[in-house]
This record gives structure tokens, sequence and C-alpha cells, in this order.
């Protein structure tokens, strides 16, 4: 029914849009990814592995790629059980479904570097917790461990991405036909039954969703860990900004970038395929 | 499932309130030491002040950073709408050759960390020589948030009924005609809502803006260069400003939306009261 003109009127804008500012240059990235510095001035394009291996070769990068992956698996971890029993109680228990799901979505308008910040200056040493501690003579001396650390950075990023994880489990669990509950129900399964039997596996396909969501976007975060991670909380995408600034090495930051990206894409293919297997329709 | 209404395990609700009061409590702190003339920490708060409110009255370069940011937002929002519908569009009744990459690739920015697509796009602009500046965040706002127009545009377009536009075209109003009086109209509020969507994000996004900055500041850059220097409650009294703003944005959106949901429901209802 739509003519040739119209199809490439719709299609052709973005399409040449999106190649020129999206594909390009994401291949660029991986083209710079392939060049080295010389004398810490010039990028030349003599194309090699050198940074890959660099990036093999140097234990530092495997350390910090494996405690990001750490941080984030936390973060997921933690945002997955703050979230489900929520999205649980809403969809199955709540009188105000509404107005509880907007309760959850309200604190992702707080911009997110207000978050994090306001998480320093309740973890600080002369922050809101600490001198509560003190003030009720829980503790005398400032809690050192609370700021600038790996804990700050996994309770920020937990606080920030709960909401992300509750809102495609919340959607799973409301699509549950409620029929198929009652059913259980009605053919003697207890409660508990029917959670564990009939609820939670119909509820996988958001949980892979949300798990995905929290997990990718706390791995490539790189202000909460420069707020409030301290040396012992630095993480990937650090490295990347390092080296694309006081560095000056945008090749090997390409590559880690490049890696970065290779990794994300596997698990987003990975949790599609799971996210098909276990959806019911 | 009223029945379950009377008997709502304990735990479960405990379990919320504790997760509210998790969500919230940074957001209360920040309101709350806004108005504490201590500074930003200590407890409990004492001097209950509005000076911070009145220095960031006099302060130019915060300002300045608001209004950067604002530009940003609304140019943002045209790229990201007009290359979001017709890309919406596209997907819907084109096919063309790589449509699956397309696809992808339009939602790649929203799912791989910022910094890769704010340093791929910085890459771009040293490749091609152009001095970074507000309008290259606009383009890397702009390009990156074509992913949430085209996914809200492109629900919007499966809730509408095509045949209203065939019937359009069949009683002999051209293409053009047909988009604005019947296409553009059925995705009013699905382009209202990613406008307004795609507003605050581009207000919010830091990571892509990072490596895109020249000389003028946008306002989460801005405060992030004052944290670097030391915590001020200047920046909690703007934090509280722009979350009173948003919360009143969002008030607005369910009164444009609730009519029509209700409509929907209505519908929906009524179709199932026949079946």
């Amino acid at each position: 029914m739509f003519s040739r003109p119209y199809k490439a009127a719709v299609a052709l804008p973005p399409i040449v849009w999106v190649a020129a500012f999206l594909l390009t240059p994401y291949l660029l990235l991986f083209c710079n990814s392939f060049w080295s510095v010389q004398g810490g001035q010039a990028i030349v394009h003599n194309w090699g592995l050198q940074n890959y291996q660099n990036l093999v070769h140097v234990p530092v990068y495997a350390q910090v790629l494996l405690r990001s992956m750490k941080i984030a698996g936390g973060v997921t971890l933690l945002a997955l059980l703050l979230g489900y029993p929520l999205a649980y109680y809403v969809a199955f228990y709540s009188k105000r479904k509404e107005l509880l799901y907007q309760l959850v979505i309200i604190p992702l308008w707080v911009s997110y570097l207000v978050r994090a910040y306001a998480w320093k200056t309740i973890l600080g040493s002369d922050g809101v917790m600490n001198t509560l501690l003190q003030h009720l003579h829980i503790t005398h001396e400032p809690v050192g461990f609370l700021l600038y650390s790996p804990f700050a950075v996994v309770l920020t990023l937990t606080h920030i991405y709960t909401p992300f994880t509750f809102l495609p489990i919340y959607a799973a669990l409301e699509h549950i036909p409620k029929n198929l509950v009652e059913a259980s129900q009605d053919l003697g399964a207890s409660r508990v039954k029917t959670f564990w039997r009939v609820i939670v596996p119909l509820s996988i396909p958001g949980v892979l969703a949300g798990a995905t969501f929290a997990f990718v976007l706390s791995l490539g975060d790189f202000l909460a860990p420069l707020l409030l991670g301290g040396p012992g909380g630095i993480m990937i995408s650090n490295v990347v900004v390092t080296l694309f600034g006081a560095a000056y090495d945008w090749p090997l930051g390409a590559a880690t970038s490049a890696c970065m990206m290779v990794l994300v894409l596997a698990l987003l293919f990975l949790t599609e395929k799971l996210e098909k297997k276990w959806s019911f329709s | 499932m009223s029945t379950n209404l009377e008997k709502r395990p304990v735990w479960l609700r405990l379990h919320a309130l504790a997760v509210f009061a998790f969500l919230y409590l940074p957001i209360a702190i920040l309101i709350l030491y806004s108005f504490n003339g201590g500074g930003v920490g200590g407890f409990p708060p004492h001097n209950l002040t509005f000076n911070w409110y009145r220095m960031l009255l006099d302060d130019g370069a915060l300002w300045d950073a608001v209004l950067n940011s604002l530009e940003v937002a609304l140019a943002a929002v045209l790229i990201a709408i007009g290359l979001g519908l017709p890309a919406a569009l596209a997907l819907d009744r084109v096919n063309f050759p790589g449509k699956a990459l397309f696809r992808r690739l339009v939602l790649l920015p929203l799912i791989l960390p910022g910094i890769i697509t704010g340093l791929s796009l910085l890459m771009l602009m040293v490749a091609v020589r152009i001095k970074l500046s507000l309008i290259t965040i606009i383009l890397g706002h702009g390009t990156a948030l074509i992913s949430v127009a085209t996914t809200e545009i492109f629900a919007g377009l499966q809730k509408a009924q095509r045949s209203q536009e065939e019937a359009s075209l069949d009683l002999g109003a051209n293409y053009w005609q047909t988009f604005w009086r019947v296409t553009l109209p059925n995705l009013k509020l699905a382009i209202i809502g990613a406008a307004l969507l795609i507003f605050t994000l581009s207000m919010d996004e830091i990571a892509v803006s990072f490596f895109l900055i020249g000389r003028d500041n946008t306002l989460p850059l801005e405060i992030w260069s004052r944290l670097r220097r030391g915590m001020t409650p200047e920046i909690n009294a703007i934090s509280t400003i722009i979350f009173v703003f948003s919360l009143a944005l969002i008030l607005l959106w369910y009164r444009l939306r609730k009519p029509s949901s209700e409509e929907w429901e209505t519908a929906a209802r009524a179709v199932e009261g026949e079946a």
C-alpha cells in the first residue's frame, strides 16, 4: 500500500544518519584499536595486534576488568534481591499498583550524578552516617570503610539500578495470566509451591532483562567509582577515561573499549537466547 | 488477585518499605541539606537557611550551564524525533536490506556503556576535524537518543490502527495529507512521551557529553567539575530545584496521558464484553 517514494522518504534519512554518526564511529573505534601512538604524540596507522597483546600481558587490565565484573555482579545480585520481591508485592498484593509503580520510577528523575553525590554526603567521614553514629555514641571515630571503597560503589550503583531491574520483572509478573495462578491453587498447590513452580518460571524473561540492565550499566560506569570508589574501586571505564585523557594512548583505550563492547554484545546475545527459551508465548 | 489482598505476607510489605526507604533516603538527605547552614555533612542538620538558594541566584556560571543544557536537550529532542519518527515508520512498513542490522545499530547507544558511544563519536569528530562545542554534544545526544524515539514511536504505531491510514489513502488523500491528518495525530501521545523522555535523559547525560565537551559546560558537567573541587550545598539546592521541576513535568505528562489510557481500557473491556 505504500509507494516507493514514501518508503524511500521514511527509510533513507535515518539510514544515512545512523551510518554516518553511529556505524562510522563504532568502526573507527575498532580501527583505532589496531593503531599505535608514536613518541607520545601522534597516532600512526601501523596496523597490528600490539594493543590487544598489551591488554593480555599487563596484569593490571585483567585485574581491573575482573574487579569491574565482580562489582557489576554484586550490583546485579543486590538489585534482583531488592527488585524482585518488590515487583512481586506490587504485582500481586498491592492495592495501589499505579502509585507504587510511579514511586519506583520517580528517583530516576533525580540526576544520576546528584544521587551518587548524595551517597557521598551520607557515607563520608564527616558525612551524615558517621556523625549520626557518633551522635548516638555507637562509634567514637568516623568509620572509614564506608566511603572510597568498592562497598560504596556497589551501594550507590545498586541504588541507581534497582528501578531498572524492577521494571522488566514487574512487566513480566503483570503479564502472567491470573487464571494460571488460580488454577495452580485450585489444584491444591500451596502458595509457596505456586510461587516457585508457576510464577518464578514465568517471570524469568523479566529477570534476565533486569539482570542484564543492571550488569551492563554498572559494568560501564565510571562516575560512581571516581566519586566514591577511591583507589580500590577503580573500574574498567576509568582506565579507558585515563587512556583517553592524561595517559594519551587512544589506541590502547580503543582496544580496551572494543573488548568491553564485545563482552557486552556477547552477554546480550546470550541473554536474548535464554529469554527466548524461557518465554512462554 | 483480589482474594490475595487480605492475606498480604508481612515480610513482603516490610521488604517493600525497606526498598522505598533505600531509594528515597539519598533524595531526602539531598533536599534536607540544601537548607542546612552548616554545609553538606553533619548530623543533625542545623541552622536552617535559604542562603544556598540565594547564592544560586547570583551564580552566573551555573545558570549559563542550565541554559546550555536546555538548549542541548531541545535540539536533541528535535534531532532524535526528526529521525526516530521516520525510522519507526521504516521499521514498521519498509523492507530494506540490512534492516535487522539497522534495528540493532539504532538501539546500541541505549545498551552500550555511554563512554563507548562518547569516545567513538569523539574519534569521528577528530577524524573530520570538527571542533568540540555544544554542537558536537547536540549531535551526540540527538544520535544516541534516536533509540528512545524509535522504540517509543514504534510501540505507538503497533497500537494505532493502520486501517485508518488505508481508508485515508483509498478516499483520495495523498501520502502527505495522510501523514499530517491521520498518522501524526495517531502518534501524538507516543511522540510527546518520547520527547519528554529524551529531554530528561539529555538533561542528565554525562558519559557521551564527557568526551564531546568544548568550552561551554552542560549542567551535569558543570556540577561534575564543581564536585571535584569540593562539595557545596549549592549543588543540593540546584538539584532540589531540578527535582521539583521534573516532578511537575511528570505530573503534567500523567495529566496528558491519563484520559487516553482510560479510553483504551474501556475499549478493551468493551471488546472483551462482546466476546
